[in-house]
């Protein structure tokens, strides 16, 4: 059985010819013609030798990419000239395409009649690409030489029909050569056949040369028999030689083309160098020029050859052509779209998202109808469908949408008066919708993103806002009477606050489809904790993009089927998540603790902070923070997955992403000049000790306050050998050690204006930079956090001195000593804010305040700790067991309710 | 010659087990930079914590310790303690002139482990595979954003850093060579042809595995190939084995497997994570999870050579091994 299975894998796939780029490029019998790009060519096109030479490779690389965006399969790209230096040019320029992903999608034919141009090409591309070309004209050493380089360089090869006496000229020096090179290349080399690819010499027809009147039949008839006798093998040709002789006349060269290559491929040629610009289509020829071209091809008649020539004469510059080389994208290309019909044009607008010509656009749709709410109905709902379309498919991406949105909302601003003055309703939405995000938490943008492409999507959104009760939710979806109830929250305790809403709910008998989203939130929280609450549909959408579908299905007639089936995915997922968590292995508390992380106290470098006691920054300049941000996340919030910066360069995002980040730029720079955001911070060093194993004792005393404790908690799970039982007091001295510690806290804001001014650009229809504003002040705390904590370890603690670290280290954590904030894994425990507050008088200080939730306010802020120890680590907690809840109620005072109310999302089952 | 054909004989008899993490199982010995250096390098100019290429010098018997607890767990195969062991990846120590000797001791080392083992269970021969790092440098990419055209690093220094490592994995006595988590297919092919001219000259055939890795979401490498891509740039040298390692967990890494196993006529090798990371760099996976998740790959036939990567320690090989041989190999 194995053994069939072999032969016909064998003669599937490893037989035919198979290249690469960051794409593969299989030759089957199915392919039909692969078509080589061959304006990169500096013995080929002017205009590329031009700009080589003149080293302007950026408009060169544009040849290339104008190339595949052409069409072109496989890219030739040949340096061959006497004033360049052909291994740089090469070297540089194919080092240039492997930057640009839509050109490095397609494999590269190196081509060169000089070795060490193909073996420097040979050495910078990863995929697998085709020599062009080697022969035996310097005899069999050279050549076997090559073609084991080839091999070894894991690349393909076209082998010209060429040996020590010259060119093949006729049929049988053509089989001979070709024949003979196959043999020495199979069987001497153990070259691939499949990756053989022979040249047998496209020379000119119609010469008026006797010795020329075979060429082209010669040609069709050496294909043919290497096709039938040398297997796996592949025949190529440069087509636009054969009209050698009647350059200057387009139309009867673009004939020839179109015929040769029909007839070449129907004799066997699979891949070859053809001009696009220079082809008809063959059914288009003329037909009495298609004979006479015919009969030259195949040697019909004597006088073929004077027949065509009297006939090119006849039509000679009766046509002008443009080139269509390098026609590349200028300013009247760009408003060419302008110039289409009305619909089109608002179709364009919606979908690239351009706003400068909306309203005449729109205007001049409002004169053609009857009523101005048509226009919404038709000409805007119909570009906005495209959006949908495009954006469903995959084929637009969310800052897209979102531009999208901003032209339609323009529109519908403009449109709204006359319609009011009309007085005849309002269009008809696709379906209400309420969006919420839950009490105690203030985070937004998913939600407001997720609100812009349903708006996209004709539903009507009512928006409630941040912190909204569960009372309000059930009230506004009763009374607007909609049709789904959306959940968002970002914090921790807000999945437990989305759990009791789905009690509210259910309790008031509600029955709308309630869907949960936001950054903590996951298929199994809301599976385990919220969809068995309530008897309605309960659904988790982890993008914006996949809301659009979920609540198509949701609110479609007959959806019964697909309730059903969210509803037996979520019971089976559920459980086997409780089927799992409870293999998961614990320790007691006390087992835990006897297993901390060691730190051995006698040893380990403790610095005395340089100035100990609470300080301020306020009105913190900015302009400081720039260097610090990390724009990672600020992608991911838009959707767009992938690391900065490469995602600029991500050839599916990539330009969205580059778009998008020109966008936060300009606001940003906005920001800074004209100070849009305030920025304060406050910081405290104290003199510390853990005590009892898990808390951290403030020794206030010199400052005459209080003695402060921060409680910290401690991993549970069964740990593999060596493997300590983590909790941030571990890397703090114990107080019986009677050695010294400290530990700093602080909280940071950016969020001082964000509000007002994204209440500002919602007034202006602008939901685009309404969320911009607020993603960019998240990124800014977290920047000014980065940049406190710095300034912490080298300034104000000094515990380290000469560090020199980048951003991009910094991001990765690559610095000595942590920073870990109440409400993340180390620390899940929001009410150690609370402490942090009272400490450092934060409210008092800078004006950021803690909701009933323990969320900050304004957003764009950061809390937590500073451990200055050099062996304190980020860690997970985990989940923690019924007996540590216990002590800790007892170490916070609180009942024990209360303290499994704040700790329940890592409560082990 | 003989134990060549040994690994293609057991190949075709049983799914094969790699070993799982090394640097995972050297975090446990809690190394102080004292220890890195050990007697020999004692007043070496540059800090050598974190080398541990090295510790094949300074601790051999910690590198044979992990190598037998592999072999205890169930391995068919080890690596040796040689990713980083090229000029360029040494660099950063300024150890470059160390390179030979440190895969030389290395392959040695296992080798020795690897002869016990098949001494005291000759029905269970076991392999060596020489492992051969991508380095830290990309010959596809820049890493100067303003600069595409720039590379740090070119095809032919790689040629020949990688021939040197390569000379003297053969030489320890290493039965297979494992150029692993290729993250830019160029370097890979500099690797492959420094293999293939070291065979050349030295009239020898030795197995080559090649294991890329697939980055992220996206299912491509970093140098942007997709799997087909990657494994057609790659498929021009016999090799024994073509599959997956690192950066992704066995859940996710399934699909690009199926699509490669699709394709190839080669055997099939993945050595994945324990698991994402979490937020912490930290891999949680346990075996039993793992051995579920590596199940499904027996289940569909995709495999020939299974193992793990970043994370995994003896206990993950173990559960792998148990359910292994429950499985037949994937039919090439």
């Amino acid at each position: 059985m194995s053994d069939t299975k072999h032969q016909t894998s064998n003669t599937k796939y490893q037989k035919y010819l198979t290249l690469s780029g960051l794409e593969p490029l299989v030759v089957t019998p199915e392919s039909n013609f692969i078509n080589v790009g061959e304006r990169t060519n500096v013995t080929g096109s002017r205009k590329f030798l031009r700009l080589i030479k003149e080293g302007d490779y950026n408009e060169a690389l544009e040849v290339a990419r104008h190339q595949v965006e052409g069409g072109a399969q496989i890219l030739d790209v040949n340096m061959d000239e006497g004033m360049l230096d052909g291994k740089y040019a090469m070297t540089k320029f194919l080092n240039l395409i492997a930057s640009e992903p839509d050109i490095a999608r397609i494999p590269i034919m190196i081509d060169s009649s000089k070795w060490e141009i193909i073996e420097a090409g040979l050495k910078v591309v990863q995929g697998k690409s085709v020599v062009n070309s080697i022969s035996l004209k310097e005899g069999e050493a050279e050549f076997i030489h090559h073609a084991k380089l080839v091999k070894r360089y894991g690349a393909a090869v076209i082998v010209m029909a060429f040996d020590e006496v010259g060119q093949a000229d006729t049929y049988q020096r053509r089989i001979d050569i070709c024949k003979r090179s196959y043999d020495i290349l199979v069987n001497r080399v153990n070259f691939p056949p499949q990756d053989i690819i022979f040249d047998p010499n496209i020379f000119p027809v119609a010469t008026g040369m006797e010795a020329h009147r075979k060429n082209a039949l010669d040609f069709f008839m050496a294909t043919k028999w290497i096709r039938e006798n040398l297997p796996y093998a592949n025949v190529s040709g440069g087509v636009s030689n054969v009209s050698f002789s009647f350059r200057g006349n387009d139309t009867v060269r673009e004939a020839m083309h179109a015929s040769f290559l029909y007839h070449a491929i129907q004799h066997g040629m699979n891949l070859g160098i053809v001009n696009p610009a220079m082809l008809e289509v063959y059914d288009e020829i003329d037909n009495q020029l298609l004979e006479l071209v015919e009969d030259v091809f195949f040697d019909r008649r004597d006088d073929a050859t004077e027949r065509l020539l009297d006939f090119a004469e006849s039509v000679h510059a009766s046509r002008v052509r443009t080139s269509r080389e390098g026609t590349s994208r200028d300013l009247s290309v760009l408003q060419e779209w302008r110039n289409h019909s009305l619909q089109d044009r608002i179709t364009h607008a919606l979908v690239k998202g351009i706003d400068n010509f909306i309203i005449e656009d729109v205007e001049e749709a409002r004169l053609s109808v009857s009523k101005p709410i048509e226009v919404i109905e038709g000409h805007l709902m119909i570009g906005m469908n495209v959006v949908g379309d495009l954006f469903g498919s995959g084929k637009m991406f969310l800052p897209q949408v979102v531009k999208s949105a901003r032209v339609m909302k323009k529109a519908v601003a403009y449109l709204q008066p006359f319609i009011e003055a009309e007085k005849d309703g309002k269009a008809s939405s696709a379906g209400k919708i309420l969006m919420a995000t839950v009490k105690g938490d203030v985070h937004d943008i998913g939600k407001n993103i997720v609100s812009v492409v349903l708006g996209c999507n004709n539903y009507e959104i009512i928006d409630l806002g941040v912190m909204v009760p569960p009372e309000k939710i059930i009230e506004a979806a009763i009374a607007e009477k909609v049709d789904i109830i959306g959940l968002s929250g970002l914090i921790t305790p807000s999945l437990d606050e989305m759990a009791y809403v789905s009690q509210e709910m259910e309790k008031k008998n509600l029955d709308i489809p309630l869907i949960i989203g936001g950054a903590t939130t996951s298929r199994a929280h809301t599976s385990v904790k919220i969809a068995p609450n309530y008897s309605e549909t309960v659904v988790h959408i982890n993008d914006a993009s996949r809301a659009v579908t979920v609540v198509g299905n949701l609110l479609q007639k007959d959806n019964g089927v697909f309730k059903e089936q969210i509803k037996k995915e979520y019971d089976g997922f559920r459980e086997q998540f409780l089927k799992r968590t409870k293999q998961k292995e614990y320790l007691s508390i006390a087992e835990a603790r006897k297993n901390k992380f060691q730190i051995d106290w006698n040893t380990s470098e403790i610095v005395k902070p340089k100035q100990l006691g609470v300080q301020i920054l306020e009105d913190f300049d900015l302009k400081k923070l720039e260097d610090f941000i990390d724009w990672s996340p600020f992608f991911r919030s838009w959707n767009l997955h992938g690391r900065y910066p490469d995602i600029l360069e991500d050839d599916v995002v990539g330009e969205q992403a580059k778009e998008l980040f020109n966008d936060a730029k300009v606001l940003l720079n906005r920001i800074f000049d004209e100070k849009l955001l305030k920025a304060n911070a406050v910081f405290g060093l104290f003199p510390a000790n853990s005590v009892n194993d898990d808390d951290i004792e403030i020794q206030n005393s010199e400052f005459r306050i209080q003695n402060y404790k921060f409680l910290t908690l401690r991993q549970q799970s069964k740990k593999a050998a060596g493997k300590p039982n983590l909790a941030l007091a571990d890397f703090i001295a114990p107080k019986e050690t009677g050695i010294q510690d400290y530990l700093g806290c602080f909280c940071v804001s950016t969020g001082f204006g964000t509000e007002e001014l994204a209440k500002e650009f919602e007034k202006q229809h602008d939901d685009y930079n309404a969320i911009m504003i607020k993603a960019l002040a998240d990124r800014l705390a977290e920047a000014f956090a980065e940049y406190l904590h710095k300034e912490v370890r080298t300034n104000y603690w000094n515990y380290v001195q000469d560090e020199s670290l980048t951003n991009e280290d910094l991001i990765k954590e690559n610095y000595k000593g942590i920073r870990p904030a109440p409400g993340y894994p180390a620390c899940p425990d929001h009410l150690e804010k609370k402490t942090i507050w009272e400490l450092l008088k934060v409210k008092e200080n800078i004006g950021v305040e803690l909701t009933e939730s323990l969320a900050m306010w304004p957003a764009a802020s950061v809390s937590g700790y500073y451990f200055a120890n050099p062996e304190a680590k980020y860690f997970g907690l985990g989940k923690i067991n019924q007996d540590q809840v216990k002590d800790y109620a007892i170490r916070r005072g609180v009942t024990e309710a209360e303290a499994e109310k704040w700790l329940r999302p890592n409560l082990a089952d | 010659m003989s134990i060549m054909s040994d690994i293609k004989q057991e190949i075709q008899k049983r799914i094969l087990v790699l070993d799982g993490a090394m640097g995972t199982m050297l975090q446990r010995y809690k190394f102080t930079e004292e220890d890195f250096r050990g007697e020999r390098f004692k007043d070496y100019p540059t800090s050598l914590k974190g080398n541990n290429d090295l510790l094949s010098l300074t601790q051999p018997e910690a590198i044979a310790e992990v190598h037998r607890l592999y072999f205890e767990a169930g391995a068919d195969i080890v690596e040796t303690n040689t990713f980083s062991g090229t000029s360029i990846a040494m660099a950063d120590y300024s150890m470059e002139d160390l390179v030979y000797e440190l895969n030389f001791e290395s392959a040695k080392i296992a080798r020795k482990v690897a002869d016990q083992f098949t001494k005291e269970n000759p029905e269970k021969p076991r392999f060596v595979a020489g492992s051969i790092g991508p380095t830290n440098k990309t010959a596809s990419l820049s890493p100067d954003v303003n600069r595409p055209e720039f590379r740090a690093i070119t095809f032919d220094e790689l040629r020949i850093a990688y021939k040197q490592q390569v000379e003297a994995l053969i030489d320890g006595g290493v039965d297979v060579l494992l150029v692993e988590t290729i993250f830019d297919t160029l370097n890979a092919k500099a690797a492959l042809f420094a293999i293939e001219e070291v065979k050349e000259e030295r009239n020898i055939d030795i197995p080559i595995m090649v294991s890329g890795t697939i980055t992220d979401a996206s299912g491509r490498t970093l140098s942007g190939q997709t799997v087909e891509a990657f494994l057609t740039s790659i498929s021009h040298v016999p090799l024994l084995s073509v599959g997956f390692n690192c950066a992704l967990g066995a859940e996710q890494l399934q699909p690009y497997l199926q699509r490669l196993s699709n394709e190839t006529e080669f055997y099939t090798s993945a050595h994945p994570n324990a698991g994402l990371p979490n937020a912490f760099g930290e891999y949680d996976q346990s075996p039993k999870e793992m051995q579920v998740l590596i199940e499904n790959y027996l289940k569909d036939g995709l495999i020939n050579i299974i193992g793990g990567c970043c994370g995994t320690n003896p206990e993950h090989i173990k559960a792998i091994a148990e359910v292994a041989k429950n499985y037949k190999p994937r039919l090439v």
